[in-house]
């Protein structure tokens, strides 16, 4: 076996690549976080008062939902950090995008 | 050690790699990462056209919320009915994998369900205006227009204004936007099935080969977090006037 290949299991089985996975019982309570949050999104949005206001709330629980899923769902907190980096660079450069696309058809003008 | 091969927590081999993580899995973050931009793309078209349409129907006159956020629910829980199917796999149950996944798809379908029901609804919307109780105030421009046809001995107005990709710019950027969405979601109930007949084949899904799971459940939670975003800057951002 070269050099390369035992510190690269070495680093594997020191649990940095993978932190084991989370319990089915954390899996129901994410499930009945997400659910509350739809709950509350779609309570938000007829809540008429709010005005404007209602763009940063939606957008903040819209956010949290995704990360949440996407944390442990996905695994992205229990797997290696590679794999977060490239989801958020995908995800940033698709930010960059959305932003590009709407200012050079003057969305914010 | 035969072949280089490394174990990983769950239990699943692969072959050793310079990064010391599965290049398969790699490679489904990559193609995630650029599903984003993909995504991200259809979304912007859809704001940047958002208001920019000639005539109606516009999002306040088709969309049904309550009926969209009972479907955003469905995809939230197969989200975690296709968790359930990877933890009973890596655990060693074949037969809790097959029920969860199953769970997953029908799930799936019935998502698929909700908008092949949603898409036919706004095909063949019908404006209706009660004449004999006008107030101008509270209908949309859409409902206006049909009001004209309201006079003397007139009690309703009824008229068919369908929403298809053709129909408006909010039609085509709509239709585009969520219909990828759906073709997304359909791969995604084609593969978690895949999976559930092949687990009946002797060593076709194993607690040894839970990447092949790994990466199903990557690409369907992918899909319901791109749901989340549509959700709210299509659906409750569509409804909201003054966005």
């Amino acid at each position: 076996m070269s050099q390369q290949t035992e510190a690269v299991e070495q680093r594997t089985s020191s649990g940095e690549a993978h932190t084991g996975h989370p319990t089915p019982a954390t899996y129901l309570k994410v499930a009945i976080v997400l659910s509350t949050i739809t709950a509350i999104e779609v309570a938000i949005f007829y809540a008429t008062w709010l005005g404007h206001g209602i763009i940063p709330v939606l957008v903040v629980l819209s956010g949290a939902k995704f990360s949440i899923v996407a944390m442990f769902y996905m695994h992205l907190k229990y797997d290696a950090r590679l794999f977060t980096n490239f989801f958020i660079s995908g995800l940033l450069l698709a930010m960059a995008i959305v932003i590009a696309i709407m200012a050079l058809f003057r969305y914010f003008a | 050690m035969a072949q280089d091969s490394i174990a990983v927590a769950n239990g699943a081999e692969h072959e050793a790699t310079t990064t010391g993580l599965n290049h398969r899995k790699m490679l489904m973050w990559a193609f995630l990462g650029s599903d984003c931009m993909f995504f991200g793309s259809l979304i912007a078209t859809y704001l940047v056209y958002q208001g920019k349409s000639l005539g109606g129907p516009m999002p306040l006159d088709v969309f049904d919320i309550p009926v969209t956020s009972v479907s955003t629910f469905v995809l939230l829980m197969s989200s975690m009915s296709m968790v359930m199917a990877y933890a009973a796999l890596t655990k060693g149950s074949i037969k809790g994998f097959r029920v969860w996944v199953l769970a997953t798809a029908i799930m799936g379908m019935t998502f698929l369900g909700f908008q092949t029901f949603e898409f036919r609804d706004f095909a063949n919307h019908e404006v209706v205006v009660d004449c004999t109780n006008l107030d101008m105030d509270k209908l949309t421009e859409l409902e206006m227009e049909v009001a004209t046809g309201c006079g003397p001995g007139v009690d309703e107005v009824e008229e068919s204004r369908g929403l298809t990709p053709r129909t408006n710019l909010f039609g085509t950027t709509f239709f585009t936007l969520t219909g990828f969405h759906g073709a997304h979601v359909a791969l995604g109930v084609v593969w978690l099935l895949s999976l559930f007949f092949y687990s009946f084949r002797a060593g076709g899904v194993t607690a040894k080969k839970s990447l092949n799971v790994d990466l199903a459940a990557l690409y369907w939670h992918f899909v319901d977090v791109v749901w989340i975003v549509i959700f709210t800057v299509v659906y409750l951002f569509g409804v909201f006037e003054g966005f």
